[in-house]
């Protein structure tokens, strides 16, 4: 009993009530804590095959289809026909499909007509994979980490500085410590949300967002230092990390054996999460901080482990970037890796396998969406549109449901805690 | 038992934070005293600027101090701000007392910065009142959507999209004030789709928002790929001139700083006091506080709760919409790809250390606003800090509000939760 005021006097203050009203107030808190029904509870209850794979599926079919219509309507030859809509009426149909077909086939093509066009995809999908793991690791816990960003620059920082300095060393022992490194930068910048809510209450949006902000103005600063500079260049690029990950899958592809750590790396978090006693206290506080604290957990140590975690495993990402992909640290290392990481999270139920399978998604979406460029004009950032749209049917199944006419399934999704305090 | 548990645990922390805040108000009076004060060579002066350039009705002197004693001046106030601190504690100004103390750090600063030279300190202030005008649109959008209830995370996503729509709607009409119209009213819509999503749907308001946030992101890039970087004649919509006001505008310091500017200045101190005037003063806004405090009683009461919340979220999306516009018609002149750099978050900061309150969130603004337009300044006299780390300034400062503020400022009591009607 002891103990747990103990934990009652760190942990942040409950959120303020006037005394005369704190019986009710708690009576309230206790309700509405029942009620909250998270994604972390929900996928400990098990919920239905309806809400893991049909509302995903349906989310992204109905994303595309929102965004033919943004292509459609942003594409001049349709337009035209639309235009004198009455006139042929069939053909501004058949004008609206074929750009959409052309648009879709070339995306698709360029994502999974080659051998090549697939080690490409597989390669981009990679830093999503952790990304999106990092996302997913903070829901499971009830955190909404929108740092990943931030943080995989964090650890692109320290692994970078790690792999252009350690040279003379064997190569796989390189490889370690880069991946190390991108460990425990991201881990060091997303301690910093974590302890902020834990001492503050500063809610993590907030915190991790204008971290990222932070991330990139210093990897910009450093890049004009002497120790990261590459000597003979102008613009801010740092020295090249001179070891790679091994190419397992042939010389011929530029995918590479980080693949598989990546894999390796969503199964161990799988198992963390479903299987060790820790895990399992991340959603308990996940799933309602109140009942984890009554239990003897602790929230507040939680909020730091969970969120230094999911930030070293988006600074793997940016190890594997380095040792696989861009050797050098530049400003714009990551290119909305973390953003991409809310989407895949969302539509992987905050699950590992599901993370993985959202990833290779988006992976498809990202490789092609260049030759979709390059055949249609229509920008990359198209990609964008849709993964916003995933997000918003994923976040919002009961509109995926309104379309479909789906039965209402059980549970909210995605509720995270609710308002600015902790 | 919980109930004496919980309010110690209240005011443990209280307290401490307290504490925390008599510290660093100290380290600041230490660094203004020693830093400044001691690291500047005796008989040096600061020389500040206050006459606008052209023609001025009345000619001000400009202000010179001498450097050294101006810093242990405000050393010495800082000091005993401290002390009362320490000893007897602001309680509920704390927040006021903080503003005013970083107020007199940066001045310190200044007058360290412009030692043996001048500073245009006239030009300073008007900068810092432009930059806080998105900063505090975006806050007076999330007083009102949070009075009534709805956390607004998406306000960085609205400001984009106003700042898009004025820029492209703007040049197609080839008028200003459609232009601004038009970022209001994708501003509304934007503001509905989060009561549809938050009100509606029931969807975790901070994934709501984020999901608009992303949204907003992804359609501004992709719009602005592949419409205005091709055709610049869509993105040149000019900007508002400033408009002097007769007789004020010739009042010393006063009239260059507040009455010689564009119509979004004078909208926004119009808004401050409106919406403050609106939320206190009258009938609708005792209504939409009842809903954001207790919507079960507002309801009771014959309160449409329901409604109150959309019809504020549509007004704060206006809000954010015409802030947004504020980039592109009333500063830049065109439209750039995530201009907006984190105002709307900075915006939902300020809003907290201004308390959910329009003036209060104003002013927090105005502090943003002159660490925003520090760095231009300090750029051109050569302060030995590299210019990436007065970038990351007004993150940072973002950061420590919410971190430090949080807690002492208490949301409305409903804020972020669904209402159910039972």
């Amino acid at each position: 009993m002891p103990d747990r005021e103990e934990v009652r006097l760190e942990g942040p203050a409950p959120p303020v009530a006037p005394p005369e009203e704190e019986g009710r107030a708690a009576g309230e808190e206790v309700a509405a804590a029942a009620e909250r029904v998270t994604l972390a509870a929900a996928a400990v209850r098990g919920v239905g095959w309806q809400e893991r794979f049909v509302v995903p599926v349906l989310a992204v079919v109905v994303a595309l289809a929102v965004g033919a219509l943004v292509i459609v309507f942003t594409s001049e030859e349709p337009l035209r026909e639309w235009a004198g809509f009455f006139r042929d009426p069939l053909e501004a149909l058949r004008a609206s499909g074929r750009v959409v077909a052309d648009a879709y086939l070339a995306l698709f093509r360029g994502a999974l007509g080659s051998a090549n066009a697939l080690s490409e995809t597989l390669l981009v999908a990679i830093p999503l994979v952790y990304t999106g793991l990092s996302v997913a690791f903070g829901f499971r816990a009830g955190l909404f980490n929108i740092g990943a960003e931030g943080q995989l620059t964090a650890g692109a920082i320290l692994a970078s500085a790690a792999g252009f300095s350690l040279t003379g060393l064997p190569g796989p022992l390189v490889v370690g410590a880069v991946v190390l490194a991108g460990f425990v930068g991201g881990a060091l910048w997303g301690a910093v949300p974590g302890l902020l809510k834990a001492k503050t209450g500063a809610h993590e949006v907030i915190t991790t967002i204008m971290l990222n902000f932070v991330a990139g103005f210093l990897a910009l600063y450093l890049l004009q230092t002497a120790f990261f500079r590459r000597p003979d260049r102008l613009d801010p690029i740092s020295k090249p990390v001179l070891e790679a990950f091994p190419r397992v899958f042939g010389t011929g592809v530029r995918l590479h054996a980080g693949f598989l750590v990546a894999l390796l790396v969503a199964a161990l978090v799988a198992w963390v999460l479903n299987r060790t006693t820790v895990g399992f206290e991340f959603q308990a506080v996940g799933a309602n901080p109140d009942a984890a604290r009554a239990a003897g957990m602790s929230p507040t140590r939680t909020f730091v482990v969970v969120m230094a975690l999911a930030g070293g495993i988006a600074g793997m990402g940016a190890a594997n970037q380095l040792l696989g992909v861009t050797p050098s640290l530049t400003p714009g290392f990551s290119s909305g890796f973390g953003f991409d990481g809310i989407a895949i999270a969302l539509l992987g139920r905050a699950r590992p396998a599901g993370v993985v399978a959202a990833a290779l998604l988006f992976g498809i979406l990202r490789n092609g969406s260049r030759s979709l460029q390059a055949a249609t004009q229509i920008p990359v950032d198209i990609v964008t549109v849709i993964t916003a749209l995933v997000i918003l049917f994923v976040a919002a199944p009961s509109l995926v449901r309104a379309i479909f006419r789906l039965r209402r399934g059980a549970g909210r999704p995605a509720g995270l805690g609710v308002g600015w305090g902790p | 038992m919980t109930v004496t548990v919980g309010a110690l645990a209240r005011g443990g922390v209280s307290a401490r934070r307290e504490r925390a805040v008599g510290i660093f108000l100290l380290l600041l009076a230490a660094a203004v005293a020693f830093g400044f004060g001691l690291g500047t060579g005796a008989g040096l002066d600061s020389r500040f600027g206050l006459n606008p350039g052209g023609e001025v009705l009345f000619k001000v002197p400009d202000l010179v101090v001498p450097t050294r004693v101006t810093a242990y001046v405000l050393g010495g106030v800082l000091a005993f701000l401290a002390g009362v601190q320490l000893t007897r504690g602001f309680g509920r100004r704390t927040n006021v007392v903080l503003g005013v103390s970083v107020l007199l750090f940066i001045l310190a600063f200044l007058t360290w910065a412009a030692r043996g030279g001048g500073f245009n300190l006239l030009g300073m202030l008007q900068s810092t009142l432009r930059a806080s005008v998105p900063i505090t649109f975006g806050a007076l959008s999330g007083v009102l959507c949070e009075r009534a209830g709805v956390i607004n995370i998406a306000i960085e996503g609205m400001l984009l999209s106003g700042a898009f729509m004025g820029a492209l709607v703007g040049s197609v009409a080839d008028n200003l004030w459609v232009g601004l119209l038009a970022g209001a009213m994708v501003g509304a819509v934007l503001g509905w789709m989060l009561g549809v999503l938050a009100i509606r749907y029931r969807v975790d308001q901070i994934i709501a928002g984020t999901v608009i946030y992303l949204l907003a992101i992804g359609m501004t890039s992709f719009l602005s790929a592949r419409f205005l970087q091709r055709n610049q004649e869509l993105n040149s919509p000019g900007r508002f001139q400033p408009i002097r006001v007769p007789f004020l505008s010739d009042v010393p310091v006063l009239g260059p700083v507040v009455f010689h500017q564009n119509v979004f200045v004078y909208l926004m101190l119009f808004l401050v006091l409106a919406i403050h005037v609106g939320l206190f003063y009258t009938r609708w806004g005792l209504r939409v506080r009842a809903v954001g405090e207790h919507p079960r009683a507002a309801d009771t009461v014959g309160i449409r709760v329901l409604f109150t919340r959309y019809r504020n979220v549509v007004l704060g999306g206006i809000v954010a919409g015409i802030g947004g516009a504020y980039f592109t018609l009333g500063s830049v002149g065109r439209f750039d790809e995530l201009m907006t750099g984190g105002r709307g978050f900075i915006g939902l900061a300020a809003m907290i250390f201004g308390r959910w309150n329009p003036i209060g969130a104003f002013g927090a603004a105005l502090v943003f606003g002159f660490a925003d337009s520090l760095q231009v300044r300090l750029s051109i006299l050569q302060v030995p800090i590299p210019s990436e780390f007065l970038l990351m300034a007004p993150y940072l400062a973002t950061i420590l509000v919410v971190a430090g503020a949080v807690h002492r400022a208490r949301p409305p009591a409903a804020d972020g939760k669904p209402y159910v009607k039972e």
